[in-house]
């Protein structure tokens, strides 16, 4: 200890001012763009003062909160299923001995985490077409059936690294005092579980609400989302309502994010 | 003996199957509505488009033609796709100068929260972490609107008298580029600082004392030590920038297309969905290519870490 006062092996000259740097860039742009949501003029680059009209605006665009609606209701959704699915899917393939075909459920569940999100996007525009014309079913399943599928991977991760923290021994003794497979994983698994299962829920959530590729190329007419109804306003001229929108959007996503935090740092 | 062996097994099989069930809706689901509809786009890729979109069930080989060769109108000769091939370069090169960006900046980034006590590293990578998980277009629109023609530097800079006229920074290369190394930032610092907090900073010790300077030991020392969350963070920056698309379209606007722009295009106005099938396939081909590159070298550093 007296060591490294007088000599830091761990220093490098010149990282902790790039890396300030860094962090004062990354905040810079979202910064500006909190700042200006609050700003009186039309503009977003000049200040003119203190203002609340853009969220009360916002609030009152029809457009935006159909929009947010529909987006908090396939988020939901998607979440719960791919959540649910996620977790027997962990079951499966954690503390078990190697067996055939185990590698492959990996990958298979990792899978769109590598494909490219508009190559997907491009499957499901084809696949859903044909579907949709078949069946003349046009509502928000083909979404939440693909925000699910996305969202799978996401929602795998937290719930397979608990289980794997997890005491077997645990299971095997509720077996001894005759539980039932049922009852002891509803009563020693399942408890055990549940910090994975919530951060895996939230995090699928927050994908799925902040997806824009995919959706982009799945909805139907009149099936905007938040994201890919500002991704349609962008394109013309911008009012600082964009930066109230994106503003509570960023809260809510922060505030999300930050709770998964504080849970997943409880398990350790 | 063997009969104990029998009904060990037995349960084992039973076991596997009780795997496979639970695992079913899960590979169900990504089988529907992610994985599965690629071989639909593989078949369409060898179809003939139609006059308002869709494709028409007749087998062509035009689409995968044209992705990278062109028809002459006139005389019927074939010639390389420039338009095309300039695509897929800039989404190539903005790919690499992206990562190579991303790596630059967040190589002391991740070394500055690594070596940072053990309280206050987990606050700065929360603070890491908040971008990724903030909404990827709000992250591009905020960029815009730094750079626009009457964005913030623009006013700034002509305010302070700096310059006269805005500087024309959106609908540029150098937009997208600026846009997806902000974007994608977190991607390279995570896995940078994953394996760098396993570095054994006596090593970085046995350096000094053997009179290296502090260049040679991030040199020799650090910089081999990180090798795997150099080529994960890499992978992982490089792979979804190649097919970005939100990012070219708010900040690129029409003309700098790349290739996740070029797909969307043939659905749209192109209104050529075998060749957007085939542009599909390609890039998707090029991204598995990388992906197979990068196992590759993580199997080799990995091994290498661990003998």
């Amino acid at each position: 200890m007296a060591r490294r006062q007088a000599f830091d092996v761990r220093h490098q000259s010149g990282f902790p001012t790039i890396a300030l740097v860094c962090f004062f860039l990354l905040y810079l742009p979202i910064a500006a763009l909190v700042v200006y949501a609050f700003n009186s003029g039309s503009s977003v680059a000049i200040w003119e003062g203190f203002s609340l009209r853009w969220f009360v605006a916002a609030w009152n665009n029809e457009q935006v909160l159909e929009a947010s609606w529909r987006s908090l209701r396939i988020a939901t959704c998607a979440a719960f299923i791919a959540t649910a699915a996620a977790t027997m899917a962990a079951l499966a393939t954690t503390r078990t001995r190697r067996y055939r075909g185990l590698n492959a459920k990996y990958a298979f569940i990792n899978m769109p985490l590598m494909v490219p999100e508009i190559v997907v996007s491009v499957a499901l525009l084809i696949f859903f077409s044909r579907i949709k014309l078949a069946t003349g079913y046009t509502g928000l399943g083909y979404l939440i059936a693909a925000h699910a599928a996305f969202c799978i991977p996401f929602a795998y991760l937290p719930i397979r690294a608990r289980l794997e923290m997890t005491d077997l021994t645990l299971e095997s003794a509720a077996a001894d005092l005759y539980a039932t497979p049922w009852k002891a994983f509803r009563w020693v698994t399942l408890p055990l579980l549940w910090p994975g299962i919530f951060a895996g829920l939230m995090l699928a959530f927050v994908i799925s609400l902040d997806d824009v590729v995919i959706t982009e190329f799945v909805k139907s007419a009149g099936q905007d989302t938040l994201p890919t109804y500002m991704l349609g306003q962008l394109r013309r001229a911008v009012t600082p309502e964009m930066n109230a929108i994106s503003t509570v959007f960023l809260l809510i996503s922060v505030g999300i994010v930050t709770i998964f935090f504080i849970v997943s740092r409880k398990r350790t | 003996m063997a009969h104990a062996g029998e009904i060990a097994r037995r349960s084992e099989l039973r076991d596997i199957r009780s795997r496979w069930l639970l695992a079913s809706p899960a590979l169900f689901i990504i089988a529907l509505a992610s994985i599965g509809p690629l071989a639909v786009v593989f078949v369409y890729s060898f179809l003939t488009p139609g006059a308002y979109g869709d494709v028409i069930w007749e087998f062509s080989p035009d689409a995968w033609i044209s992705v990278f060769l062109k028809r002459d109108i006139f005389d019927n000769t074939l010639s390389l796709a420039d338009a095309h091939m300039s695509i897929f370069w800039r989404s190539l090169r903005l790919s690499f100068l992206t990562t190579l960006i991303a790596l630059l900046l967040g190589f002391p980034t991740a070394y500055f929260i690594a070596t940072r006590s053990a309280r206050t590293r987990e606050i700065w990578l929360f603070l890491i972490t908040i971008p990724f998980w903030t909404n990827l277009l709000i992250r591009t629109f905020a960029i815009q609107e730094l750079i626009r023609n009457e964005g913030i530097v623009n006013n700034l800079f002509i305010k302070l008298g700096l310059i006269g006229e805005p500087i024309q920074m959106m609908f540029t290369d150098f937009a997208i580029l600026l846009g997806m190394a902000y974007v994608y930032f977190p991607l390279m610092v995570l896995p940078l600082y994953a394996s760098m907090e396993k570095i054994d900073f006596r090593l970085v010790e046995a350096g000094y004392d053997l009179y290296a300077t502090r260049w040679r030991v991030l040199r020799h020392v650090i910089v081999p030590l990180t090798k795997p969350g150099i080529i994960a963070g890499s992978i992982l920056v490089f792979i979804p920038t190649l097919g970005a698309y939100v990012t070219p379209r708010v900040l690129g606007g029409g003309r700098n297309l790349m290739m996740g722009n070029l797909i969307e295009l043939q659905f749209g106005q192109g209104r050529n969905w075998p060749l957007g099938a085939a542009l599909s396939m390609t890039l998707l081909a090029i991204v598995l290519v990388a992906l197979m590159v990068y196992v590759r070298f993580a199997a080799r550093t990995g091994g290498h870490n661990h003998g």
